[in-house]
């Protein structure tokens, strides 16, 4: 095993499902994607469509109610799945792959200074003293664009933005190779947004972190995006080079929700999609966007195999 | 304001706007300080049109809606509806009137009761205005219903069985039921999926047409707005900044606010290379706004005129009204 040519990271078939009192949610159902090291990857698709349950599976930030969590993670080639959850807390979560959670400017702690939030994971995950943590930290903001001055400030004296800055330094802090995003800019305003996103392409190139974006915000996203994985009703229907997707998507659901993104001094109004998401309850054995889709056939009542098209991989019968 | 040249009549007219939000501290709770969240804004909006206003959180644009509506006191300034000054009606005639404006809100999953059926919760309206028979009352809802797209047995169902979408078309529903005038779209979209957002936009719309509706439209999506909007309003900090129709708006951006809104709108394709404004810090607190233009400690382009006085809004071109001292 040449461990210089494994990927940064490789998801294979994982599963997590949820157990209710209405049955069993199917969140993430057989995923499978690759990313390698200073690479972006988004993950689009719409509100419960399984995409933050994904993050959580990589993660292993697991609710009570887990019903089947099954897969492999490999992580620079080593299976992460098979660790315990104490090796997987020493040797994964942060120094390997760290998170900024949705809403992440809203979950800082609002009595404990914004420089010493953001040194702690360097103590508890590296080890380091605190002097040399403050000294990350300080080098961190200035990665993020956070004035220094601000490390000893209390979250409440930040604007959004600058604590939407605050969050990704503290996910930066233990120099992971992987930093998992969910909604990373949803709250924040155009302007923000912007600066924002910019902050994350500086931080890829200064620093050859990889990104999993997770986002509801086709537009935003294809300003970091090397890679696309669209998510449907709990699975990845289609993934793609950046470049090659947001210009002609294969997938129907893909084309579809390109189609609705409002453009500015556009032709054409925007499109919509008819219907809702399915249940993450009883799914059916078909197509799950089979009910939605205006390409639908008779195949499509079985469930499509992935099929591969110039080097693309879409879940569709269209293209068998 | 009014323009000679446009036979349109003006529902709307909106003079020296002022709304100020005291802040209150200590144990007497006294006045500390004032937000300025809406700050001497004057302008109109035609009959039948859709007036867009955007600009980031906080710069006022929600105040101004609810202003309006008078669901919010102004400090100082007039708003006339339909010829009638808002700020002096009382009682009776006040509910009169606001049977003819309406408002959607932002969040369709806070703004419906839970524990009632959509169907009551559209009727609400109608028993409180008491219009016609109940039979009447439940013949308009159920009219109303199939206009914004549901069916019948939707009536009987509570809020949580439905979708952000489906709900966001009952928030309007309730908006249509009294057949209003004019409706304040707060935000009508931004909380929905942008699969289904197209789809709510297309039935405001299509409402407008048939009902002849004039709607001022309060978002912060460049775009959105674009596709809705006849005549747009630029705010920042509680002022207007631009007026424009939305052909010019969008083609020709004359402030540089405006100028760099619009560069930060982002594109969904990679391939595509611009330019982008990048504006240094944050809004500042409309508690102690800056003196002078209050965009100016963040123009790329200010000048010393600019933190001094303050620009006032003119017509660059006709129609075409902005705030800054380097338009002529």
């Amino acid at each position: 095993m040449s461990a210089n040519r494994e990927k940064l990271l490789r998801v294979e078939d994982l599963v997590l499902h949820f157990r209710t009192t209405v049955g069993t949610v199917q969140a993430v159902d057989g995923i499978n994607f690759d990313l390698d090291y200073n690479r972006a990857v988004v993950i689009l698709g719409e509100s419960g469509c399984g995409k933050s349950s994904l993050a959580k599976a990589i993660l292993r930030l697991l609710p009570r109610n887990v019903g089947a969590y099954s897969g492999k993670v490999y992580l620079g080639g080593s299976d992460v799945m098979a660790l315990s959850d104490e090796e997987f807390r020493q040797n994964v979560r942060w120094v390997g792959i760290s998170m900024v959670p949705q809403a992440a400017m809203n979950s800082l702690n609002p009595v404990i200074r914004v420089g010493d939030q953001v040194a702690e994971p360097a103590m508890i995950h590296m080890g380091v003293k605190k002097e040399e943590a403050m000294k990350l930290a300080r080098q961190m903001f200035e990665h993020v664009g956070v004035p220094e001055d601000f490390l000893v400030r209390y979250p409440f004296e930040l604007s959004g933005g600058m604590r939407q800055r605050a969050a990704i330094a503290m996910a930066l802090v233990t120099a992971p190779n992987l930093i998992i995003l969910d909604e990373p800019t949803s709250a924040l305003d155009l302007l923000t947004q912007a600066n924002i996103f910019n902050v994350l392409k500086r931080i890829k190139k200064e620093l050859g972190t990889s990104f999993i974006l997770i986002t509801h915000d086709i537009a935003t996203s294809s300003e970091l995006a090397d890679e696309v994985a669209v998510m449907y009703a709990g699975q990845i229907v289609e993934t793609g080079e950046a470049k090659d997707f947001f210009p002609a998507p294969l997938h129907p659901y893909a084309q579809m929700l390109m189609a609705s993104v409002p453009r500015l001094r556009a032709d054409q109004d925007p499109e919509f999609i008819t219907g809702q998401p399915p249940s993450l309850i009883n799914l059916p054995p078909s197509c799950r966007f089979a009910p939605r889709c205006p390409k639908r056939r008779d195949r499509c009542e079985q469930d499509p195999p992935i099929i591969e098209k110039d080097g693309r991989k879409v879940k569709c019968w269209l293209y068998a | 304001m009014t323009d000679p040249k446009k036979s349109q009549q003006d529902l709307v007219v909106v003079k020296n706007l002022v709304k100020y939000f005291p802040v209150r501290a200590g144990l007497l709770q006294r006045v500390v300080a004032w937000v300025q969240a809406v700050d001497n804004v004057s302008f109109t909006i035609r009959q039948g049109e859709t007036l867009g206003l955007v600009g980031e959180s906080g710069c006022g644009k929600t105040t101004i809606g609810r202003t309006i509506l008078r669901l919010i006191e102004p400090t100082s300034g007039q708003i006339i509806f339909n010829g009638v000054d808002v700020a002096t009606l009382r009682g009776k005639e006040l509910k009169a009137m606001r049977r003819d404006m309406q408002i959607i809100f932002q969040d369709p999953y806070a703004s419906l009761d839970p524990r009632v059926p959509i169907g009551e919760s559209v009727m609400e309206g109608l028993n409180v205005h008491g219009v016609g028979t109940r039979q009447e009352r439940f013949e308009i809802m159920m009219d109303t219903l199939k206009k914004v797209g549901l069916e019948d047995y939707h009536a009987r169902r509570y809020p949580h069985e439905f979708s952000g979408g489906q709900r966001q078309r009952i928030g309007i529903a309730r908006a249509l039921a009294l057949r209003p005038k004019f409706i304040v779209c707060d935000e009508p979209v931004s909380a929905l999926d942008v699969s289904i957002q197209s789809q709510v936009l297309n039935i405001l719309k299509d409402l407008q047409q048939e009902f002849g509706l004039t709607y001022l439209f309060i978002a912060h999506n460049m775009s959105v707005v674009e596709h809705i909007s006849d005549r747009v309003a630029v705010m920042y900090l509680g002022k207007i900044v631009e007026l424009a129709s939305r052909e010019d708006l969008y083609r020709d951006p004359l402030h540089p606010y405006t100028r760099a809104l619009m560069s930060a709108i982002p594109i969904p394709d990679p391939t595509v290379k611009r330019e982008r404004i990048i504006l240094k810090g944050d809004v500042p607190s409309p508690l102690n706004p800056p003196k002078g233009c209050r965009f100016h400690p963040r123009c790329p382009v200010a000048v010393d005129r600019c933190s001094q006085e303050e620009p006032p809004l003119k017509e660059v071109h006709p129609d075409h009204l902005a705030a800054c001292w380097l338009l002529k």
